[in-house]
This record gives C-alpha cells, sequence and structure tokens, in this order.
C-alpha cells in the first residue's frame, strides 16, 4: 500500500467507528451546542452584546467539545490495545498520524457546522463574508485536528489523560482560539480586524503541527 | 534485560529457539513470560543484552522483526465497534494480507457466515481470541508468539490452537507459548522453559503430567 492508500485505510476505519457509536453527532455536537445556550445564560446580555461575543464564544465551545473529540480519537486505539496493532502492522507512523488526523478534522467540522447552526440560531449571529468564515474554519479546525492527534499520541496509553489532555491541549490551542476568533470576528462584522491575515496563521499552526505530528508520530508510537 | 517503567526484567535470561520448534513458556506470575513475549515481538526495546529474532538485532531492527511475527497477547487488539468481519479486512489490508489468505485463515479459526457480521463488541472471550488469532495466521507469521491461548477457549477452539501450533512448527516456523495449562500444551510442544527471577531453565515435563508452573 502507497501512503495515501494507508491514510485511507486509518482514516476510513476512524469514521466508521464513528458512524456507528455516533459520539461525534449524539454527544460532542450537543455538548457544543450546549455549551453556547450556557453561555448566553451565564453572560444574561442582550442581543447586540451576544453578537459582539459571538465568534470567541463560538471558538471557546469548539475547543472545548475538540477535548472530547481527541480523548475519542485516542481510546479507540487504546481500548484492546489496538495500538499495538498497529505497531505490529508495519503501517507507516505518518499514515497513521494523517489517517487519524484526517477522521478527526471530519467529526470536527461536523460538530462545528452544527455550532455555526446554533449560534446563528441562539445568538442571531449573522454571516458578512461566508468565504472567510468558511476559509478560517477549515483552517482552524485542520490545526485542532493536527495538534490534537499530536497530543493523543502523546498522551497514549497513559491512565490519566483524560485529565492531562485539556492540561495540555488547551494551551496549545490558544494561538487558534485567537486566530479564530478574530477572523471569525471580521467575518460576522463584529470586529474591524483582518480576517485573512489571522486566516493564514491558521493554516500557518496548521502547517506545522501536521509536520512535527509526521515526523514524530514513530517515536511517539512507540513509547506509548 | 528490558526495562519496564524503572523496573528491571528478565535481566539473565537467555533463551535460544530454534525454527520448526515449538517451546512452551512457564512460570509463576509476574516472571516475565508475557515481558519475554512482547520483546520478541518487537514491542519492547532491549536494554542490554542481545536479542535477536528472526536473524534480525531487535534493538536496530524491531520494525522488521514486527511484520513477521504472529503475536495474540491477553489482548485482541480488535477494534470493539467493528463487524468481526470488518476488523479482519482491516488488518489484512494494514499487513498487505489479499482477501484469500484472509478467508483461510478465518476459516481456519471456524469465523464463518453471521459471526463476520457481528461486532466484536458482542463476542464472547472465545470467539474474540479466535478473530484475534485470524487476524494473526493470515499474516502466516515465521515465529508465532502466543501468551494463554488456550484462555477463555471451548474445547473446539483448544483443539484449532494446538493445530495451529503443531502446524506452525511442522512448516519450520518457531512457536513460544506461554500458558499455565501444562497438560494442555505438553502433547503440542517440543520443550518446556520456566522463566523465574529474571532466568529462563529448560527443565523437563514432569513424569506425571501434573500440571504445575514449574
Amino acid at each position: 500500500m502507497n501512503h495515501f492508500e494507508e491514510i485511507a485505510l486509518i482514516a476510513g476505519k476512524d469514521l466508521r467507528i464513528e458512524g456507528r457509536s455516533r459520539v461525534a453527532l449524539n454527544q460532542i455536537a450537543p455538548f457544543a451546542i450546549l455549551v453556547i445556550v450556557l453561555f448566553g445564560f451565564a453572560l444574561d446580555a442582550d442581543r447586540t452584546t451576544l453578537q459582539t461575543f459571538t465568534p470567541g464564544l463560538y471558538w471557546m465551545a469548539v475547543l472545548l467539545s475538540s477535548v472530547l473529540a481527541v480523548h475519542r480519537s485516542v481510546a479507540v486505539e487504546a481500548g484492546e490495545g489496538a495500538r499495538e496493532g498497529l505497531l505490529l502492522s508495519g503501517l507507516r507512523p505518518a499514515s497513521v498520524f494523517l489517517g487519524k488526523a484526517v477522521a478527526l478534522v471530519a467529526q470536527l467540522l461536523i460538530v462545528a457546522i452544527v455550532l455555526l447552526g446554533g449560534v446563528l440560531i441562539f445568538y442571531s449571529a449573522s454571516i458578512e463574508d461566508p468565504v472567510l468564515l468558511v476559509t478560517s474554519l477549515l483552517g482552524a479546525v485542520l490545526g485542532v485536528g493536527a495538534a490534537g492527534t499530536l497530543y493523543g499520541a502523546l498522551l497514549g496509553s497513559q491512565r490519566a489523560r483524560e485529565t492531562i489532555l485539556p492540561i495540555l491541549l488547551l494551551p496549545v490551542l490558544a494561538p487558534v482560539l485567537i486566530a479564530a476568533t478574530r477572523a471569525f470576528g471580521d467575518a460576522m462584522g463584529t470586529t474591524g480586524t483582518d480576517g485573512w491575515a489571522w486566516t493564514q496563521l491558521l493554516y500557518a499552526f496548521a502547517a506545522i503541527y501536521t509536520a512535527f505530528g509526521v515526523l514524530s508520530h514513530g517515536v511517539l508510537m512507540e513509547e506509548n | 534485560m528490558v526495562l519496564l517503567g524503572r523496573f528491571p526484567a528478565l535481566a539473565g535470561a537467555s533463551l535460544v529457539v530454534e525454527p520448526g520448534e515449538s517451546v512452551l513458556l512457564q512460570g509463576p506470575n509476574g516472571a516475565g513470560k508475557s515481558t519475554l513475549l512482547r520483546l520478541c515481538a518487537g514491542l519492547l526495546r532491549p536494554e542490554r543484552g542481545e536479542a535477536t529474532v528472526l536473524g534480525r538485532d531487535l534493538r536496530t531492527d524491531r520494525r522488521s522483526v514486527r511484520s513477521s511475527v504472529g503475536y495474540v497477547g491477553h489482548q485482541s487488539m480488535l477494534y470493539d465497534d467493528l463487524t468481526v468481519g470488518e476488523n479482519l479486512r482491516f488488518w489484512g489490508k494494514a499487513a498487505g494480507v489479499d482477501d484469500s489468505q484472509q478467508r483461510a485463515a478465518a476459516d481456519r479459526m471456524q469465523i464463518h457466515g453471521r459471526l463476520f457480521d457481528v461486532q466484536v463488541a458482542r463476542l464472547s472471550a472465545g470467539q474474540r481470541r479466535r478473530t484475534a488469532l485470524a487476524v494473526a495466521a493470515a499474516r502466516r507469521p515465521e515465529l508465532w508468539l502466543l501468551d494463554e491461548p488456550h484462555a477463555g477457549l471451548d474445547q473446539d477452539g483448544r483443539d484449532i490452537v494446538d493445530a495451529l501450533i503443531t502446524d506452525a512448527a511442522d512448516a519450520g516456523g518457531a512457536v513460544l507459548v506461554a500458558s499455565h495449562e501444562l497438560d494442555r500444551v505438553e502433547p503440542v510442544v517440543d520443550r518446556r522453559v520456566i522463566i523465574e527471577g529474571g532466568q529462563a531453565t529448560e527443565k523437563p515435563f514432569p513424569a506425571t503430567g501434573a500440571g504445575s508452573d514449574a
């Protein structure tokens, strides 16, 4: 098998598992919606204030949900020792990383799209530049997927990974939160920043973590 | 010697298994039987000493060793949310095994018909083990590493494992079996090695076949 076939094999397997368990759709997406509803209650704000804060609240909800998705992605391999099976299979570690990242990105996209519908409804948010919004959303999700897969592999079979994962991952995702919030602010017309410049940062973040994951995943699989 | 966390294991073990040989590993719980099997599978790195599997050095060439062994440990390495058939296909493709080889291995482990469509999470322990054995068998390994292979199996399953050990050795492969079931394994292996205190010591089978650990 070439690299692409290996990536498709791993991604297909993870997506098939997700299709059967529906964790992203039935658990993570509702959790994300719940978070934005609770943000609305907590801020007790009028509609204008909520619209102003929509980009930040949206991305906070996405990042919190992404921790659950990453945890699920790691748990799939940890359950019955499948991680060792992957080592024994001879699949290239870079393919395993990219395959898992692709599957995670696909699941996060579902959550992000559901959540976008949520903020449009609950916060009465509007979209002024849909191209910027979609481009920045994709860049942010790619970055979260790459960094999440990398940190998931880093924690691997650690017993305390449920609690350590958010402590390690959320600070790493802070640049995504900042850049995606600014880009969304521009796309939704709530801030006057240059959203495309922030979007470039999102893609740079995704590229760096993808490269780092591809290069280091072999060592991480061996050590965990 | 390997390190399990900070603790050394198999510090003085020396064992040679020739092609066509099947060896039973025995010893008390925690003696290092599973560690030795995992070491030979390339899942652990030797810290000191010499460790060569199928002519390849485990310190430098673990990746190529892994693809040539059939390791079945305590965990099935299967995905609970996938069916038996989906697991067999996934692991077969991952290892570069063609469909006919995969089907033959499944047949050999008596995995037929509706069992292919059952989710692994719903399998009994014995069915799960047979599926894990089918995944490993499809790769036609040169070295079998079996950790308590009879555990959870019914009589038919046990007979299948016995035949697998015998056939593998007859075909020129090597087999290492860790088991507490001396009576069960003795008829299908060539010799017996006791792992205890970090040492590997060859011992003859007891004349009475008492089934003890050592």
